[in-house]
C-alpha cells in the first residue's frame, strides 16, 4: 500500500477548488486521503472511510451533514481529493467554533489543523499535533495512517521507507513487520499502535533496538536477541511502516532534519505512538513520563549490550580497556569525532575504560547516533551510571575519601552484620574489623564516591583496581556485593593490605584503623579481585604505600598486633587475644618473607611466639607489614635494595620461617581460628585473616618508626631494602598449602630474616664502636685545644 | 579577560586554540608563538623542576597592548599558553593557576579518551565548553 506511488501522488502542492493550504495541512490532508483511498484510486476516498473520520472528529452529526454538503460530496456522489481536502478543512473549521462556510475555507488563516479523536484517528489526532508543527516530511507514507509521531521520525519513515524495503529482505526481523504493516489495514493501526508502544518508552526504546539489530549485523553477533526480541512487539503492529522506521533507523543516514532530536520530539514521538489507549489522557501522560525516555535503555537492549560486553570482558564486574573499547565502537563505522564525544559522555569516571554501566550507556548512545538521533550535550540521566559509585569510583574515594562522604561512610557502618563469629575471643576492635570488612564489602561499594580526586590519584587508583581485574560492583546491585567467602576473605586482606598502605598515614590508634576500614573494605572490594596471586606491589603506584599482598595483609596485621602488642606494650588497642585455633597456614610461607624486614619485629615476633598463638597467620602479615614499611621507607632506599636484596632474600626466609614457627608454636590456634573460617574457605592462600588489619598496619609503623629512629640511617634503609626485597616476594606462594609446608616454609623465612638481622646486628654494633671511638678521639681534641682556647 | 587560550604539544605545534573573537587575532597567535620559545628558554632553565606554572615575561610583546602572556607546561612538555588582557588583571595570579590547572585536568580527560590520538587537534566538545565557560567567567 505505500508505495512509493502513493506517495508521489500524495504529493499535492495544489490548490483545488479554490482551496489553499498550508504545507501542513497539505500534507495532513494528504495523508488521510491516502489513508481513506482504500481502494488505492488516488482520487476517491471511500465513504466509509470518511464518515469514520468525520465521526472521528467528533462533530454533531448535522455538521457533518453540513460538510459534506459544502464540500460537494454529496453532489458528486464520492469524495475526491478536493472535496475530500475541502471537507478536511471544514472539519477544521467546525472544530475551532468557527460557522461553516465556504468561504471561510479561504479566509480563515491559522485553523488548526482537523483534529479526529476516535481511536482509530487517533494517529490522526496525534497527527495533527504532529503537522501543526509543521514538520518538512515529504508525503512519502504508506498508505497508513499518518504517522508518526515525531515530524522527525515521520521524515524518517519516509527517507527510510526504500530502505525499510532493502532491511526487509536483509534483516529478519525487519522482514516480519515490512510484511506485516503494508498488508495490514490501517483501521488496525491503533491497536497496533498501542501494542506497540506497550510502554511509554517502548516504541522509542524500540527504534533503537531494532536499530542495532540490522546495524550491528556487521558486529560479530548477529542480534538474534534483540531482533527477536523487538519482533513480538512488532508482529503485531500494523503500521509497521512506521515501525519499520523506527526499525530502519540503522539504516537511515542521519539526515539532517533527524538531528533535531531532541527530547521534546522525542516525547511526540513517545506521545503519539503510545497509543495503548485510545484516551488523550493517557498520552498526556505518557508525555509527561516520558521524556527520558529516548535515552532510557529497554531490557532486551540492556541484555543485548550486556552479551557484548560479555565478549570483550566476562567478567562483568571487569572494565574493558579503552582499546578494547575502542575497536569495538569503531565497528560501528560511525565518525572518530563522533565515538570520542561518545566516549566523552558515558566513560563517567574519566578513567579510560568502561564498566558494564558505562558500556552500555556508550553503546545505547552509539546506537541512538546510528539511529540518527543527535547526541547530547551531556549525558542523560537514565544513561547515568549509578553504579558509578559501586566502580572503582567507589572503592578510590573510599580509600582516599573516607571522612568525606559521610554518606558512605554511614553506609559502611550499616550493612555491619558482619560475621561476628569469627573471632569471638578478639578483641573488640579486631572483631569489627572483620565484620567491617565482610559486610561493608556491601558498603563499601555503595560508596558513591567523588571520582575525581585529583587526576593522579584517582588514575593511580583506578589504574590499581582495573589492573586487578575487575570491578566489583555489580552493575544491578552495586550494593550487594555479593559477600562471597572468597572474596570476602580477599577483600579483607586485600582492604587489610590497602588499608595498610593508607592507615600508615593515618596513625597508630586502632580507631584510626577502623575509620580506615570503609577504605579498606572499598580496597577490598578492589583487592578481591586482585588477588590473582601476583603481588600488588606489581601495581601499586608509588606515592601511596603499594597495596601489601593480599595474602599477606591480614596475617600481617595479626602478627602486628600480636608482636606490638607483645613488644611495644600494646600499643596497639588489645588486639592480642587469639582463639587458640591453629589452622593451616596458607600466609606463613607467603609472610615470612615481610617478617625479615624488620630485625626489631622479628625479635619481637620472636618475644610474641610465647605470647601469642596466632602466630602462623600473622607471619605473612608480618612479611606483608614490613613490606609495607619497607615501601614508605624505601622511597630512599632504593638505591640500596639491590645489592641487599640479594642476601636479604635468603635472609627473609630464614627469618620468616624462624618467626613463622616461633609464633607459630606458641599461637598456634589462638588467631588462626578466627581467620581459619575465614581464611581457609575463602582466600585461596591469601592468608586473609579476619583479625583486625587496620591495627597492623599502624602498629607496624609505630614498631617500625620506633626501630627506625634509634636505628642508624644505614639500618634503616638496609631495613628499607630488606623490606623492599620481602615484600617484592610475589612468588611466595599463595596456595591454602598444608600446614606443614607452610610452616616449613615460613621457618625458613624466618631463618632467614634471623640472619639479615644478626648481619644488621653486627654491623650496627660496629658503627656503634666506630662512633665511639670518634667520639673519644674528638674528646681528646678537644683537650688538647682547650688549653689554647685561652690564649 | 582571556583573549587566547592555546594547546601546543611538545613539538610546538597547536593542538587547540580557543580565542575570543577580537581583531588582530593573528598578533595573538603571533605572540604565542613567540611566547613558546620564552617557554622553552624556562623549561631548559628549570632543570629538575618539571610541572611549573610560569608566568611569561609581562608585557612580553607589544608593551602598547598591555596584554600579559601566560605558559605553563606540563610533565610532557605539553604546553599551554594564555593571553590576557591586562586591563582588569592585578592580581589574578592565583586565578590563572587554577585556570591552568583546570586546563590540564580537561587535557588529562581527553587523554583517557580512546578515540583521541595524541597529537591530533582537539575537538572535543566537553574540553570546548569547559575552556568556553573558564575564559568567559574571568571576563
Amino acid at each position: 500500500m505505500r508505495g512509493g506511488g502513493s506517495s508521489s501522488s500524495a504529493e499535492p502542492g495544489c490548490k483545488m477548488e479554490g482551496l489553499t493550504l498550508s504545507e501542513a495541512e497539505q500534507r495532513y490532508y494528504c495523508d488521510l486521503f491516502s489513508y481513506c483511498d482504500t481502494e488505492s484510486t488516488k482520487k476517491v476516498a471511500s465513504n466509509g472511510r470518511v464518515l469514520e473520520l468525520f465521526r472521528a472528529a467528533q462533530l454533531p452529526n448535522d455538521v457533518v451533514m453540513q460538510i459534506m454538503e459544502l464540500c460537494g460530496a454529496t453532489r458528486l456522489g464520492y469524495f475526491g481529493r478536493s472535496q475530500f481536502y475541502i471537507a478536511l478543512k471544514l472539519v477544521a473549521v467546525a472544530q475551532s467554533g468557527l460557522p461553516l462556510r465556504v468561504e471561510s475555507l479561504n479566509t480563515v488563516k491559522d485553523l488548526p489543523l482537523p483534529r479526529f479523536v476516535v481511536s482509530k484517528n487517533e494517529q490522526e489526532s496525534r497527527h495533527t499535533a504532529l503537522y501543526s508543527s509543521d514538520a518538512d516530511n515529504p508525503a512519502s507514507y504508506s498508505g497508513v495512517i499518518p504517522p508518526p509521531p515525531g515530524r522527525i521520525q515521520v521524515k524518517k519513515g519516509s527517507v527510510s521507507h526504500d530502505a525499510v524495503q532493502q532491511r526487509t529482505s536483509t534483516d529478519q526481523q525487519e522482514s516480519t513487520s515490512p510484511v506485516v504493516s503494508p498488508q495490514q489495514s490501517p483501521p488496525t493501526s491503533p491497536h497496533t499502535w498501542r501494542k506497540h508502544n506497550r510502554h511509554p518508552s517502548g516504541g522509542n526504546n524500540e527504534r533503537p533496538l531494532a536499530g542495532p539489530g540490522p546495524f550491528w549485523a556487521p558486529f560479530s553477533e548477529a542480534q538474534p536477541g534483540s531482533s527477536t526480541s523487538s519482533d513480538p512487539i512488532w508482529s503485531g503492529h500494523s503500521p509497521p511502516p512506521h515501525q519499520e522506521n523506527w526499525v530502519s533507523f540503522a539504516d537511515t543516514p542521519p539526515t539532517s532534519a533527524i538531528l533535531a532530536m531532541h527530547p521534546a520530539s522525542v516525547q511526540d514521538q513517545t506521545t503519539v505512538r503510545t497509543v495503548a489507549s485510545a484516551a488523550t489522557t493517557n498520552e498526556i501522560r505518557r508525555q509527561s513520563s516520558s521524556y527520558d525516555d529516548p535515552w532510557k535503555i529497554t531490557d532486551e537492549q540492556r541484555q543485548y549490550y550486556v552479551n557484548q560486553f560479555k565478549t570483550i570482558q566476562p567478567d562483568l564486574n571487569g572494565f574493558i580497556p579503552g582499546s578494547a573499547a575502542k575497536e569495538f565502537f569503531t565497528k560501528s563505522k560511525l565518525p572518530i569525532l563522533e565515538l570520542s564525544h561518545i566516549w566523552e559522555l558515558s566513560d563517567f569516571d574519566k578513567d579510560g575504560a568502561l564498566t558494564l554501566d558505562e558500556f552500555c550507556a556508550a553503546f545505547h548512545l552509539v546506537v541512538a547516533r546510528k539511529n540518527g538521533y543527535d547526541l547530547p550535550e551531556k549525558l542523560p540521566e537514565s544513561l547515568m551510571p549509578k553504579l558509578i559509585d559501586l566502580e572503582d569510583s567507589t572503592v578510590i574515594p573510599v580509600i582516599s575519601e573516607v571522612g568525606e562522604q559521610t554518606g558512605e561512610v554511614g553506609y559502611s557502618s550499616s550493612p555491619a552484620e558482619a560475621p561476628p563469629s569469627k573471632s569471638p575471643s578478639m578483641p573488640s576492635l579486631n572483631q569489627t574489623w572483620p565484620e567491617l570488612n565482610q559486610s561493608s564489602e556491601d558498603t563499601a561499594i555503595v560508596h558513591p564516591v567523588p571520582i575525581r580526586m585529583t587526576p593522579s590519584k584517582i588514575h593511580m587508583q583506578e589504574m590499581e583496581l582495573k589492573r586487578t581485574g575487575s570491578d566489583h560492583a555489580n552493575p544491578t546491585s552495586p550494593l550487594l556485593v555479593k559477600p562471597p567467602d572468597l572474596s570476602e576473605e580477599n577483600k579483607m586482606s586485600s582492604s587489610v593490605k590497602f588499608t595498610a598502605g593508607n592507615t600508615v598515614t593515618d596513625g597508630y590508634s586502632s580507631s584510626d584503623s577502623y575509620a580506615s576500614d570503609p577504605e579498606q573494605i572499598g580496597s577490598t572490594v578492589t583487592r578481591q579481585r586482585s588477588h590473582s596471586g601476583t603481588s600488588p606491589d606489581n601495581t601499586a603506584p608509588p606515592p601511596p604505600p603499594p597495596r601489601p599482598h593480599p595474602s599477606h595483609s591480614r596475617s600481617s596485621s595479626l602478627d602486628m598486633n600480636r608482636s606490638f602488642s607483645v613488644t611495644p606494650g600494646q600499643q596497639q588497642a588489645g588486639v592480642v587475644a587469639y582463639p587458640p585455633a591453629v589452622p593451616p597456614r596458607p600466609q606463613p610461607s607467603q609472610g615470612a618473607g615481610p617478617h625479615v624486614h624488620r630485625p626489631v619485629d622479628a625479635e619481637g615476633l620472636i618475644a610474641h611466639t610465647s605470647t601469642s598463638p596466632q602466630q602462623i597467620p600473622e607471619q605473612p602479615n608480618f612479611a606483608d607489614f614490613s613490606q609495607f614499611e619497607a615501601f614508605a621507607v624505601s622511597g630512599v632506599n632504593k638505591e640500596e635494595e639491590d645489592e641487599i636484596e640479594m642476601h636479604s632474600e635468603v635472609l627473609q626466609v630464614e627469618k620468616a620461617t624462624d618467626s613463622a614457627s616461633s609464633l607459630r608454636v606458641a599461637k598456634a590456634d589462638g588467631r588462626v581460628e578466627d581467620k581459619a573460617p575465614a581464611n581457609v574457605p575463602t582466600s585461596a592462600g591469601k592468608g586473609t585473616t579476619p583479625l583486625a588489619p587496620p591495627p597492623k598496619p599502624i602498629r607496624r609503623r609505630l614498631k617500625s618508626e620506633d626501630e627506625l629512629r634509634p636505628e642508624a640511617e644505614e639500618h634503616t634503609q638496609k631495613t628499607g631494602v630488606i623490606a623492599a626485597v620481602l615484600a617484592s616476594q610475589p612468588s611466595i606462594p599463595r596456595s591454602v598449602g598444608k600446614d606443614k609446608k607452610a610452616i616449613q616454609a615460613s621457618i625458613r623465612r624466618n631463618k632467614e630474616t634471623n640472619t639479615v638481622l644478626a648481619r644488621l646486628n653486627s654491623e650496627l654494633q660496629q658503627q656503634l664502636k666506630d662512633v665511639l671511638e670518634e667520639r673519644i678521639s674528638l674528646e681528646v681534641q678537644l683537650e688538647q685545644l682547650r688549653p689554647f682556647s685561652h690564649l | 579577560l582571556v583573549l587566547l587560550s592555546v594547546i601546543c604539544c611538545p613539538q610546538n605545534y597547536p593542538l587547540y586554540i580557543r580565542s575570543v573573537p577580537t581583531e588582530n587575532e593573528l598578533k595573538f597567535h603571533y605572540t604565542v608563538h613567540t611566547s613558546l620559545d620564552v617557554v622553552d628558554e624556562k623549561i631548559s632553565a628549570m632543570g629538575k623542576a618539571l610541572v611549573d606554572q610560569r608566568e611569561l615575561y609581562l608585557g612580553l610583546l607589544y608593551p602598547t597592548e598591555d596584554y600579559k602572556v601566560y605558559g605553563y607546561v606540563t610533565n610532557s612538555k605539553v604546553k599551554f599558553v594564555m593571553v590576557v588582557d591586562s586591563s582588569n588583571t592585578a592580581l589574578r595570579d592565583n586565578e590563572i593557576r587554577s585556570m591552568f590547572r583546570k586546563l590540564h585536568n580537561s587535557y588529562t580527560d581527553i587523554m583517557c579518551n580512546p578515540f583521541y590520538n595524541p597529537g591530533d587537534r582537539i575537538h572535543s566538545r566537553a574540553f570546548d565548553n569547559m575552556v568556553n565557560s573558564m575564559m568567559m567567567q574571568v571576563c
